[in-house]
């Protein structure tokens, strides 16, 4: 599509091309990665849906108001947040070809996310302890479905970069390591964006109804 | 050993869970135990398991995997087809007292796995599988955008028919229709591991869609050849791409709601329960929003398997090609618009109802476009009645009732007095065999001399044609008519004597129908033995008009030796008529993506898992979910996925290929 398409010196139309350079390794992985992302964002979506369409039914249990702390939250926020920068920064050392601060970055990063999914999941205990469970009522099911799938999904992040860490160190900072470094970091912004849909949609609106 | 130890190893799985009080399970047990033996010992005896491992089950090669999603589609519809046979047998007897000769545990899982396994294992299979063959080469590429993970894709698929075919004989299938809605599909009144085996079934075949489609649209996006701008593209290809797209914009939705439905049935939440908040009509709306854009994912490559079976064979270029993307484009749009209308009767109001109804009504709109376009392109044209074009006429007599009976359904208060009658049952089987089935044939009739490299026996496919669509009209008139009279879907007894001659009429189309399929069996293997005679050395057997026919038949491994160059909508034909010599010199080595054994391994771990969920043996889940883990994680490890074709092998396959042209003149 970006080769131009001459016809040959004596005006002959020309049908195939005789030197042929072949796609660059990766050619299509941004696009692919973008497009898996969208796809990713439906599942989201739909869970916001539900979200929406059952949150309000407590089932005579607790409400958002009985339940969410936000402060708690805003802390976790800040968590996850300031794991986006850092990883920012990995990106950024990555394109002046740093190795090692790339790595120092990435950990940051990944102790960043660490401490997010460990708030969470005490958020989570603290919750059922107090007999909150997800059984307990259409908006605690939707609640823990929506929330516990993003959290799954940064832990599948943190899977992820411990293993682009790994590989890092062991092949440096190539070519098909940078595109992975990539696509992780669109997921991981991702995973902050829909973090912020979370944060407005279900606690901040949750403590107003 | 102790029952708690028995428990902890098998869950609920035990002697009891298979099927030995059915006799016809335990026939159709023996029956398939015999041939997959005589299989599984031929293969062993001819030593063909490292050929089919090496050069089969582990290619990347979107050819090798094309073919084999077409066998996994043929294989499963005569698996979908046995339960349509019983169905139509069960309705003809069941009159007069008669209970039929299956019970209703037996019957329900029979319309349920019809459902579940002609959609996602017969009708899928057979497009994506047709979409991976052609659309590379239509493309002018050497593969897909992602080989490995096109291999994985198709496996998951295989994956997730193996749990259905293993629902037949361990333990049972859902007994709930092949949508499953709760409160009937929850664990309170479907406490068995029927509608569990729907589930991971399902799941495990809808990532390998999902991820299929994602990998075509890239391919379509970013692999063309030079020359081909978007509107030069094969009508074929641009159907592939918006179904594509539809896959990816919808397949989420089923994942998502199935995990719900899964949450609720092994966790306890109340997504949809009738009680502590849950709501079935979610579940209702969710499901239809994936399984309208289905229905459209199905329908759309086949549109696009007419659109260059009528302009091949009536020697013409495609009539208002502009008009036949947009209308594909408007479809993919308005397909998300009209899931509604799949329940009007569920209490949404005349003014949703009213919506709803005139989306649906709007989409006949780009669809009799299509129609059109066909029409028009035959017009004046030379017509050749191939058996493509057969199937196409077919398709274009009968899709037309299906789609007039579908505006008819779309009335919102016509659907009140029609909705879960036969009269719907007709009206789908009208649109989904009258074009996705005459599509896939079309398709396979058409391409399979690319494939392989011999013509299929016209005798038994106008046979098979003959046979097929009388059959057709014969089982799906009556239920038109019954449907008038209000018979509704998924009845095993009926009372009314004066109902049964046309379900005897049905049921002999249907016997109709199996005589067409036997004659298509019939045709392969024929033409298998009659490959010399129907043998192609061209390329090009039909005079046809896009870049696929450039190449061999069957194509070499690389598809193209140069990359070709498009200056014109029906690449090919321009190229015949401006004098394009093949190139005989000036080979160079060829880059390729290599074979790998990961997406195979995988796969089988993803059915192990979903197999170990569906009995509760939560120790093999978790152990196949880290294997899976570990091999997913190690193949990252793999950077060495490519390899080049030396020189000397192009030149070798393309001499020969040379001789065999030199011959042929």
């Amino acid at each position: 599509m970006t080769v131009a398409v001459h016809p040959s010196q004596t005006g002959e139309p020309v049908f195939y091309l005789a030197d042929e350079h072949p796609h660059p390794e990766g050619y299509s992985t941004s696009l692919g990665f973008w497009i898996y992302l969208m796809s990713d964002c439906l599942i989201f979506a739909i869970l916001f849906a539900t979200y929406g369409v059952l949150g309000g039914n407590y089932a005579a249990g607790p409400a958002p108001k009985d339940l969410f702390d936000l402060s708690l939250v805003a802390v976790n926020t800040s968590m996850l947040l300031l794991s986006s920068i850092t990883y920012g920064f990995a990106m950024l050392t990555m394109q002046q070809n740093k190795v090692a601060q790339t790595q120092v970055w990435l950990a940051i990063t990944g102790l960043f996310g660490l401490a997010f999914i460990g708030i969470e999941l005490f958020e989570f205990a603290h919750m059922i302890h107090e007999g909150a469970t997800p059984q307990r009522s259409a908006f605690l099911s939707a609640f823990f479905t929506l929330v516990g799938t993003h959290g799954l999904h940064v832990t599948c992040g943190l899977i992820w970069l411990v293993t682009l860490m790994v590989q890092v160190g062991k092949f440096g900072l190539i070519e098909a390591n940078r595109r992975r470094l990539m696509c992780l970091s669109m997921f991981w912004h991702f995973l902050d964006v829909v973090w912020i849909g979370v944060f407005t949609f279900v606690y901040l609106l949750g403590v107003l109804r | 050993m102790s029952p708690d130890l028995l428990k902890l190893i098998f869950g609920r799985l035990g002697l009891e869970s298979l099927p030995l009080h059915e006799p016809i399970v335990v026939g159709t047990f023996v029956v398939v135990a015999l041939g997959g033996a005589a299989l599984l010992g031929g293969l062993t005896y001819f030593r063909l398991w490292g050929y089919l491992w090496r050069e089969w089950f582990t290619t990347v090669d979107h050819k090798r995997i094309g073919i084999m999603y077409m066998i996994l589609g043929i294989v499963m519809l005569l698996r979908g087809f046995a339960d349509a046979l019983m169905m139509r047998g069960q309705q003809m007897l069941a009159f007069n007292g008669s209970e039929g000769y299956l019970n209703a545990h037996h019957y329900d899982q029979v319309f349920t796995a019809h459902g579940v396994i002609m959609i996602f294992f017969v009708a899928m299979p057979l497009v994506t599988g047709l979409m991976n063959y052609v659309v590379p080469l239509q493309i002018g590429a050497r593969d897909v955008s992602f080989p490995f993970l096109n291999n994985f894709s198709f496996w998951m698929t295989v994956g997730g028919a193996v749990l259905v075919m293993a629902s037949l004989f361990i333990g049972e299938f859902a007994r709930t229709g092949w949508l499953a809605y709760p409160p009937l599909s929850n664990i309170g009144y479907s406490p068995d591991v029927g509608v569990d085996y729907y589930i991971w079934a399902l799941q495990v075949a809808g990532v390998g869609t999902t991820l299929s489609g994602i990998n075509l649209i890239c391919t379509i996006v970013k692999l063309r050849c030079p020359g081909m701008t978007m509107m030069k593209m094969p009508v074929f290809t641009w159907t592939s791409l918006c179904t594509n797209v539809l896959i990816v914009a919808s397949f989420p939705v089923l994942t998502v709601v199935l995990a719900l439905l899964s949450l609720d049935r092994y966790v306890g939440t109340n997504f949809f329960t009738n009680d502590f908040g849950g709501s079935p009509m979610m579940y209702v709306n969710l499901i239809w929003i994936w399984g309208h854009p289905e229905v459209y994912i199905l329908v759309l490559p086949a549109f696009g398997i007419f659109s260059e079976v009528t302009s091949t064979f009536s020697g013409k270029r495609l009539f208002g090609y502009t008009s036949m993307v947009y209308a594909t484009v408007v479809i993919t749009i308005l397909s998300y618009l009209v899931w509604l209308h799949h329940f009007f009767t569920m209490g949404s109001g005349a003014s949703v109802n009213s919506f709803f109804g005139i989306t649906t009504m709007i989409i006949s709109i780009p669809t009799g476009a299509k129609m059109f376009n066909w029409l028009f392109t035959m017009y004046r044209g030379r017509i050749r009645y191939e058996l493509p074009m057969m199937w196409t006429i077919a398709f274009m007599l009968t899709f037309v009732i299906g789609g007039m009976t579908g505006v008819l359904l779309a009335v919102p208060p016509a659907d009140f007095v029609l909705h879960n009658s036969l009269f719907l049952i007709a009206h789908f089987h009208n649109v989904i065999i009258g074009g996705v089935v005459f599509g896939a044939f079309a398709g396979i009739n058409y391409w399979f001399p690319k494939a392989f490299g011999f013509k299929l026996d016209p005798f038994w496919g106008k046979m098979s044609f003959w046979f097929w669509v009388t059959g057709f009209y014969l089982a799906f008139m009556p239920l038109y008519v019954l449907g008038l009279m209000g018979v509704t879907r998924r009845l095993r007894v009926f009372d009314d004597p004066s109902l049964q001659i046309w379900f005897v009429i049905a049921a002999i189309g249907a016997v109709f129908v199996f005589i067409g399929i036997l004659a298509m069996l019939m045709q392969f293997a024929v033409s298998l033995l009659k490959r010399e005679q129907l043998k192609d050395v061209t390329g090009d057997p039909w005079d046809a008009r896009t870049l696929e026919w450039a190449t061999s038949s069957p194509p070499p491994d690389y598809n193209f030796a140069f990359t070709p160059v498009v200056h014109d909508n029906d690449a090919w034909w321009d190229m015949k008529r401006r004098g394009y010599q093949r190139p005989l010199a000036g080979f160079k080595p060829i880059h390729m993506p290599s074979s790998t054994g990961t997406g195979i391994i995988l796969a089988g771990f993803a059915t192990a898992m979903g197999f170990a969920l569906v009995w509760y043996m939560w120790w093999l889940a978790a152990l196949s979910f880290i294997a899976m883990l570990a091999v997913g994680i190690g193949h990252t490890f793999n950077y060495h996925r490519d390899f080049d074709i030396p020189a000397e092998d192009v030149i070798r396959t393309e001499d020969a290929r040379t001789k065999l042209l030199a011959g042929a003149k």
